[in-house]
């Protein structure tokens, strides 16, 4: 009973998701767009949280629904509040673009294991259940999420929080202190 | 948006919350859902509001620019200084267990110090680009108007 709740809601929230992007992709107005974005975002986060992916609605929410729809409003406010109607010939190759992406994805998603199958590469692996139990006694913390990211993988961590410092010193080279200074 | 009153009033009760709830999402990481990344977009959201809220100059007067390029780096600096410190301990790098007396301690305080490190340099990051294009905009209009 409980787990064909679980499925419904899944269900009923992915329908949103893809009306929403529907909505998105035919909306002209560029700040209802970035809105809806924003509630893209958060279905997502819905989605995960359905998943028991608790950590990575966490970061949806925040991040997707969150900076990026106000990073979004902020392009927004440097350009102008309308799309540019294009002509039929570009909106055709751009249908034709999209749709062999989105097949070519589609397509590849037909390998991927089904969701919760347990003989996958995945679930399989002795370090999976070696994090799983071994977090408790080595780590201490409840969270074992926490403990794979922050101490058994702490040189991705590393690697992504590098990431972070890249992206926010580029951004500041680009758009910021180099560009006043310029002028 | 100096006039609208509810909106400020608002705001100003909502962010200590805000900032708060942030600080407790970074330091109960190891018990609950979260960590110092989402902490840190927590953290740069409240600083975003307030921007929003009493503009821009406001909030650099709050966070100058200095700061924010301290934060982005600082924290990069907290997460590799604690693996060079396990290193110095005798471990390798980022082997937290060396860094107390028993190695359950030790993994505590490397994660505290490393997931801070996430949180300090997520929240430079969000709010330095935040504040770049905000200011961006504002120039474009100086020019224009």
């Amino acid at each position: 009973m409980d787990n064909l709740m679980i499925e419904a809601l899944t269900l009923a929230l992915l329908t949103l998701l893809a009306v929403t992007g529907l909505a998105i992709a035919r909306l002209r107005n560029l700040f209802a767009a970035a809105m809806l974005t924003g509630l893209f975002s958060l279905l997502s986060a819905s989605v995960f949280m359905a998943l028991d992916a608790v950590d990575v609605a966490f970061t949806e929410a925040s991040v997707g629904a969150g900076i990026t729809t106000v990073l979004m409003l902020g392009a927004l406010a440097l350009t102008r509040g309308r799309e540019k109607t294009v002509t039929k010939m570009r909106t055709a190759q751009a249908l034709v673009v999209t749709g062999v992406t989105g097949a070519a994805l589609v397509y590849a998603t037909l390998d991927m294991p089904h969701f919760g199958q347990p003989d996958t590469p995945v679930q399989q692996h002795p370090l999976r259940a070696h994090y799983l139990e071994a977090s408790e006694k080595e780590i201490h913390i409840p969270n074992a999420v926490t403990s794979v990211l922050a101490s058994y993988r702490g040189y991705d961590t590393l690697g992504e929080v590098t990431v972070i410092f890249t992206a926010g010193i580029g951004v500041f080279v680009l758009l910021g202190t180099a560009r006043r200074r310029r002028r | 948006m100096t006039e609208h009153t509810i909106l400020r009033v608002v705001a100003k009760l909502t962010i200590p919350f805000i900032l708060l709830f942030a600080l407790y999402v970074q330091f109960h990481g190891e018990y609950g859902p979260g960590g110092g990344f989402q902490a840190g977009v927590i953290f740069a959201a409240g600083i975003i509001l307030y921007t929003l809220i009493f503009g821009l100059d406001e909030a650099r007067r709050v966070i100058p620019p200095w700061a924010v390029r301290a934060l982005i780096s600082g924290g990069v600096l907290i997460y590799a200084g604690t693996g060079v410190a396990c290193m110095l301990l005798g471990g390798d790098f980022l082997d937290y267990n060396v860094l107390a007396h028993k190695p359950a301690h030790g993994q505590h305080l490397g994660i505290i110090l490393v997931e801070l490190g996430v949180g300090v340099t997520v929240t430079g990051g969000m709010i330095g680009i935040f504040f770049v294009f905000a200011g961006r905009g504002r120039r474009r209009q100086g020019t224009v108007g």
